[in-house]
């Protein structure tokens, strides 16, 4: 299985494809019923401007993460 | 195009009564604009009962002129809810309302440039049973973005009328009309295999939900499907509950698979998703990557580190500058027509309690509230264009972070920055915040930002404390900043605060869709700011009305002999006696029994402590000119001689109303936010309470170093 890392550490500009949302938490379903679930292809744009939270595309849109959050998502860097 | 034979027009839906349609979508899809498109001026807003969610209802017409019932339900991702507003929707979709005819059926906005999010609605709309419409929405934006959407490649798919659309150009919405006036609509084609391992749970609460709780088979289904998803679910007021036997199905299933470790609820999302990658690989071909949008530079630069912060700060400064400067001439105009009122009243009614009611209690009164709807709908235009254009998210994407450090998120930024010039529009715009807890600390705190209606107190405290000529406009500034910095400390302080004791709750998390920019729709934006003033006027009016004349009738009465001034009779009517009454409690601050006068009338408005200063002291303080009142104030002595205004207690004044909850139009609008007295009486209470503590301190260490 090639090496994951959480999305928080992803670079800016950078894409991935995520491998793990966590199961079972309620707070996660939400993510994961707006497109942010395993085998979706997401990147990275930015940060805001005091490093936190992080803005997403994922499925042709942009979204908002918190660092915090973004640590619970495990993603494959693409190539 | 070719339809299904099993035509049917709905469960509910008989030729005698008006149909009913739900109009639903993803937030940002460009459902407002429909709705209005729809319905045109046919409109009624209200609040659903129990909830403080905006309830829209509108009439459209079909072809033939028959009236057709428009729901406008919350915009919302999905309907495993997360916030009241989205439980509502649900609610009303699941017929859980008693308060909402069920619809018949249903109108789905779909933005165009998003196909497969917004699907994932569409999706677990499907289920529900009903006819459904899908709207196609922002299809030239889809195409400018190189998405070529396939329009009856995605009615083949799910087999329901798909009508493409430009609803802020009106375009498509003829079409629209003309599918809702089909007197049949087929029912959707489109079958999703429901997961192996939850298939058996779905089937034992479908059976349970159409015994128990009177449900339609097919509403049953969808709705077993949404317990399941549903684990965090919201339950607001006037939803009917389950009943006991599927709830303990539901419990069962859930435990069992906790144990098991099976992630129901992701299967179900997993597998819709699954079930929308291939019609969306069908219906949207991609035109191949055509660069940065032109949202993309935008906020390269709106985001950006720097010019992130210098564009956040023109923004709020150029709404501030339009605030002040745009609303002095209608606030001057209101004033100037209230007293010609008041003038006329007094000429055309002969003379007598009933005058004064009219003229000094309802005129006066809610005259010296409405004198800040300039102010209000200016604010509420801003908020409206910050919303339409997308900026808002901006501005919550870069203030998040600062915002998380007391507990609250970025959505809280833009009501409690307004609320410098009026927490009343910063209060009703709390709504946009889901977290009903964080949107409730907002509420509690915004009030502390200083006011429009404090700067007349600060400014008579100041020219009191320094007269002119003596110190430098620099200090005179900086004690004026002073109080903005205390009334901002205290409103983060005080959210800290509540956030770690009252309001405890793990916190929520911070999703937040980034919409693409857009073109402001002005005639949205007016009608937008047009709704929330008439709200507040309806909503809160009466207890403006009310606390007006109340206070009236406390300075009116009892009668002070014939030919007493003014200044007399308020020394002696209720209220004068209430301020020697209060003199005890405020003492300790410095204040005598005449400060206290003031502080009962300007619970009003905090503006009118200085109308009253004038009465009290028997000096006529026009807005221009202080000076006569100034002096007035400094020749005022307490009975053994001291002199009452000293620049301590003109200090520990201002402090004071930094603090205290002085605006009964606040408190009505809380009221109205909270749904019900016990939120307005205890930040009443708190905020009261903080201004007296403060002040005591301020006061007696004053008094011990010397001054």
């Amino acid at each position: 299985m090639p090496a994951t890392i959480k999305l928080s550490a992803l670079a800016v500009g950078a894409s991935a494809t995520v491998r793990e949302v966590p199961a079972n938490a309620p707070a996660f379903l939400r993510f994961r019923e707006m497109g942010l679930l395993a085998g979706a292809p997401v990147s990275l744009v930015r940060t805001a401007p005091l490093g936190d939270p992080l803005e997403l595309t994922v499925r042709g849109y942009h979204l908002t993460i918190r660092k915090a959050d973004a640590d619970h998502i495990l993603v494959e860097p693409a190539p | 195009m070719a339809l299904p034979p099993h035509i049917s027009a709905g469960p509910a839906a008989a030729a005698s009564r008006t149909p009913v349609y739900a109009l639903v979508g993803n937030p940002n899809c460009g459902k407002s604009t429909l709705f209005n498109a729809l319905t045109g001026l046919k409109q009624k807003v209200g609040n659903y009962p129990g909830v403080t969610v905006e309830k829209k209802i509108g009439t459209a017409y079909s072809q033939h002129g028959q009236p057709i019932t428009v729901v406008d339900l919350p915009g919302t991702y999905s309907l495993a809810a997360r916030s009241p507003d989205e439980a509502v929707t649900r609610d009303v979709l699941l017929g859980r309302r008693a308060d909402t005819p069920q619809p018949d059926r249903i109108l789905c906005i779909v933005d165009a440039t998003n196909l497969e999010r917004n699907l994932y609605l569409v999706h677990q709309i499907l289920d529900l049973g009903r006819p459904v419409i899908v709207v196609l929405n922002m299809m030239d934006l889809a195409a400018s973005a190189g998405l070529n959407v396939r329009v009856a490649r995605l009615e083949h798919e799910l087999g329901i009328p798909v009508i493409a659309c430009e609803a802020c150009n009106s375009k498509g919405v003829i079409d629209l009309r003309l599918a809702m006036s089909r007197p049949d609509l087929p029912l959707s084609r489109h079958a999703w295999d429901i997961p192996a391992p939850i298939a058996p749970a779905v089937a034992e609460l479908q059976a349970s939900l159409t015994a128990n709780d009177g449900k339609h088979p097919l509403i049953a289904r969808a709705e077993a499907l949404l317990l399941l998803t549903d684990q965090d679910s919201v339950r607001v007021a006037g939803s009917t509950p389950l009943s006991p036997r599927t709830a303990d199905i539901l419990h069962s299933w859930q435990k069992r698979w906790a144990g098991e470790g099976t992630d129901w609820a992701g299967t179900l999302v997993a597998s819709r998703y699954d079930a929308i990658g291939r019609i969306a690989t069908e219906v949207v071909l991609r035109a191949g990557d055509t660069g940065p949008t032109a949202s993309d530079k935008i906020d390269a630069v709106v985001t950006h580190p720097v010019w992130g912060w210098l564009t956040l700060a023109a923004v709020m400064t150029l709404i501030f500058v339009s605030i002040f400067s745009l609303a002095e001439a209608p606030m001057n105009w209101i004033d100037d027509q209230a007293s010609a009122l008041a003038t006329w009243v007094k000429q055309t009614m002969a003379a007598g309690d009933l005058r004064d009611l009219v003229t000094a209690g309802v005129i006066g009164g809610v005259g010296g509230v409405v004198k800040f709807l300039p102010q209000i709908l200016i604010l509420f235009f801003f908020i409206g264009l910050l919303e339409s254009t997308g900026y808002m998210a901006r501005a919550a994407f870069i203030m998040d972070r600062l915002m998380s450090r007391v507990g609250l998120n970025g959505k809280s930024f833009i009501p409690l920055l307004s609320s410098y010039a009026c927490a009343i529009p910063g209060i009703m715009a709390t709504r946009t915040i889901e977290d009903s807890k964080d949107r409730l600390v907002t509420i509690l705190v915004a009030p502390l930002m200083s006011c429009s209606a404090r700067l007349p107190v600060y400014l008579l405290m100041i020219a009191a404390l320094m007269p002119t000529g003596t110190v430098s406009l620099g200090a005179k500034v900086g004690l004026m900043l002073l109080m903005y910095f205390l009334g901002t400390f205290g409103a983060f302080a005080f959210a800290w605060l509540f956030k770690r004791t009252l309001l405890k709750g793990v916190p929520p998390l911070m999703i937040m869709e980034l919409p693409p920019y857009r073109l402001p729709r002005w005639r949205d934006v007016a009608r937008h700011m047009l709704e929330r003033a008439y709200i507040f006027l309806r909503r809160a009016g009466t207890v403006i009305l009310g606390i007006s004349i109340i206070l009236w009738f406390f300075a009116a009465y009892p009668k002070a002999p014939a030919g007493a001034t003014p200044t007399q009779q308020l020394a002696q009517s209720f209220a004068g006696r209430a301020g020697h009454a209060l003199e005890p409690v405020i003492a300790p601050l410095g204040f005598d029994w005449q400060i206290g006068i003031g502080l009962i009338s300007s619970f009003a408005a905090r503006e009118v402590f200085v109308s009253t200063m004038g009465v009290v002291f028997n000096a006529e303080a026009k807005d221009d000119d202080i000076a006569p009142l100034r002096e007035a104030m400094l020749a005022a002595k307490w009975p053994d001689g001291r002199a009452l205004f000293t620049p301590l207690v003109c200090f520990t004044l201002m402090i004071f109303y930094v603090f205290a909850m002085q605006c009964m139009s606040t408190i009505a609008v809380v009221k109205r936010e909270t749904n019900g007295w016990k939120w307005p009486i205890f930040q009443t209470c708190y905020m009261t309470g903080t201004a007296w503590i403060l002040s005591f301190i301020v006061y007696q260490a004053g008094r011990a170093l010397g001054y």
